[in-house]
């Protein structure tokens, strides 16, 4: 069994928490947060230890792994010491908000030669993964552009208060949106964003954060295309991130639940038709141990529990990626403000 | 419970299979009446039992029912609850306690108050059951037989292993509502398994069952294994149709070869898929008894 303590439960933390109580092969041993109503929660009704301070919580359950689940500004000293500690790290998104902190989690967790993951869940998607096999496998030819999008109806009026409106603790459209649209282009186009161009980032209803985020992404390969977020659209249910990649021999288009590919040419071995092909969720979506908010965050956690395991990496949204991902957000927050 | 059950997905965009026709349902069902509509042409077709979600705009739907007393006399009504967007929407917005402040009745920081005393005393049970009282609420007057616990509570509080508050509410539910409790879940198997060994009794389970095992978390075999077996509980079927990738007839002839499944859930919106549907349903259900005779 791989003991497992976390610290942070919010609606993230929490939603981790069950997970890994439900996962076979480990034993969540501790918590820790600073609420007093969490506490008693669970205090009264579960065996989960419950910390308020998770330097005592490391050293007292000595766990094999740290769910770091807490504000990003706080990710640095946890998954620092947790490293330093032995124990294996998976860290919430955003992952840092300076480089400076990313920087060292990276080179931590190179140091102790510990399994890392940010908890990008988009890349176990179904249709976001069958996506990424078919652009490796090059079916829509030399892809010549781009648009990476998302929205959802997260503020919606003009009111501050928590951490996603405060800009020093990670809060922000480009931090909670952005930075998954970001992290899938990487993922799905296989080539790490290296620059941005004029980028917008308007504030709509937030006084101190950035509600929406347009900008030029130009990858490394040399593709180029659009970013289009929204927090402050309740047009949609709930959050809704959907990408178009357009190629010379056909175009893709990839949201959660829906993968439509057009190729310009029937392709057999493939079992594609000539023109529009369409692939549902079901279909792509493995079963897993444990469903509680959708097989993406079973199969994340699995990911990283596997690894542990196996004693290996899988390259799966590391530190390290996700710090490439942090440096985009800088490079659009530094953007905007020249433009 | 009815063998034909009418789910309200449809109505509050949730498509499971595209962000699109999500959209498009949205747009359909934007007044109250047109949901109603349906209601009126499941009726037509028989089916009298609507499974829905605590969402406001039910409240709405029923406040039309209530002008209609003797129209809608044989309606049942299978609360699920919470409405779960709500509340994720409060904590973010409010915090854990501006939560409990803004939707249990009463001043929960009044000590004299029982919704006060138990926040004091951090009694859970007694939270749930005042927080249970605000979502029943808007049924009042109706007829609810069987009450829904929804399955990201259900199977969020079994990761947890939080086994006394799924105890507490089936008790309260019996109790205080005279009706069913009854649990939808993505993981039926572990879920039979809790209940059986935290005795509650013959449980009504829902869950996601169809011919492909999409949303049958651990395995399809074992899902298949337990609607065989002899255990003690009454399975709910949704997602028949695997969010449409299944045509009607394979789907429903997938479901209706286990007779232990006492009941069907699916969202529909037109007279001619309701009635497709609820036909199915039951001449499948038919044929395969008679097989097993």
């Amino acid at each position: 069994m791989i003991k497992v303590a976390i610290i942070g439960l919010g609606k993230m933390g929490m939603s981790h928490c069950a997970i890994l109580g439900a996962h076979p092969d480990v034993e969540l041993v501790a918590m820790c947060d600073p609420d007093g109503l969490l506490q008693s929660a669970f205090k009264k009704l579960t065996k989960i230890a419950c910390y308020t301070d998770y330097k005592r919580m490391i050293e007292e359950t000595k766990p094999d792994a740290v769910y770091v689940v807490a504000p990003t500004k706080l990710h640095e000293e946890m998954v620092v010491y947790a490293l330093e500690h032995g124990c294996h790290v998976f860290c919430e998104k955003p992952f840092s908000l300076t480089e400076k902190d990313g920087k060292i989690m990276v080179d931590a967790a190179k140091k102790y030669n510990k399994v890392n993951q940010v908890g990008y869940h988009n890349r176990f998607i179904g249709t976001f993964v069958e996506a990424k096999r078919m652009m490796d496998a090059g079916l829509i030819g030399k892809p010549f552009h781009f648009m990476g999008e998302a929205y959802g109806p997260v503020v919606l009026k003009s009111k501050g208060g928590t951490w996603r409106s405060d800009k020093r603790a990670g809060g922000g459209c480009v931090m909670d949106y952005a930075a998954h649209v970001l992290n899938l282009v990487n993922f799905v186009c296989g080539s790490p964003i290296v620059k941005v161009a004029g980028t917008s980032m308007p504030s709509i209803f937030s006084a101190e954060v950035d509600d929406a985020v347009y900008s030029t992404l130009i990858l490394e390969n040399g593709l180029k295309g659009q970013l289009s977020v929204c927090w402050s659209d309740d047009t949609v249910r709930k959050m809704t991130t959907s990408l178009k990649i357009e190629g010379d021999k056909g175009n893709l288009f990839i949201d959660a639940t829906t993968l439509k590919i057009y190729v310009k040419e029937e392709n057999k071995a493939e079992g594609l038709e000539k023109g529009w092909n369409e692939k549902y969720i079901p279909e792509l979506t493995p079963i897993v141990f444990f469903n509680l908010r959708g097989e993406e965050y079973s199969e994340e956690t699995d990911h990283f529990i596997q690894c542990i395991k196996q004693q290996k990496m899988f390259h799966c949204n590391t530190f390290e990626e996700a710090f490439k991902t942090d440096q985009i957000i800088n490079a659009l927050m530094e953007d905007s403000n020249n433009g | 419970m009815d063998k034909v059950i009418l789910g309200d997905n449809q109505f509050f965009g949730v498509n499971h299979l595209s962000d699109e026709r999500s959209r498009a349902q949205a747009v359909r069902f934007k007044e109250d009446q047109s949901i109603l509509d349906v209601l009126n042409t499941a009726k037509d077709c028989g089916v009298n039992t609507f499974m829905c979600t605590t969402h406001d705009r039910i409240a709405n739907i029923i406040a039309l029912i209530k002008k209609n007393p003797e129209k809608y006399k044989d309606l049942k009504f299978h609360p699920c609850m919470p409405y779960a967007h709500k509340y994720a929407n409060a904590v973010t917005e409010l915090g854990i306690v501006g939560t409990l402040k803004a939707y249990i009745p009463g001043n929960i920081l009044a000590v004299a108050s029982k919704a006060g005393i138990a926040y004091v005393r951090k009694d859970f049970p007694t939270l749930m059951e005042l927080l249970i009282d605000a979502e029943m609420k808007m049924f009042d007057g109706m007829n609810t037989p069987v009450i829904f616990l929804q399955n990201v509570i259900v199977d969020l509080l079994m990761g947890l292993g939080m086994d006394e508050l799924f105890v507490h509410y089936a008790e309260y539910i019996k109790n205080k509502y005279n009706a069913e409790p009854g649990f939808i879940t993505m993981n039926m198997p572990r879920m039979v398994d809790m209940c059986e060994r935290l005795g509650i009794k013959n449980p009504i389970i829902c869950s996601s069952i169809n011919k492909i095992g999409f949303r049958m978390s651990g395995s399809i075999e074992e899902y298949e294994e337990y609607l065989r077996s002899d255990k003690e509980f009454r399975p709910m079927a949704m997602q028949c149709l695997a969010a449409g990738a299944l045509n009607p007839q394979e789907a429903m002839g997938y479901v209706c070869q286990f007779p232990k499944i006492e009941s069907v859930l699916f969202g529909a919106s037109s007279k001619a898929h309701i009635q497709q549907n609820k036909d199915l349903i039951e001449q499948l259900s038919a044929e395969a008894l008679k097989k097993m005779k």
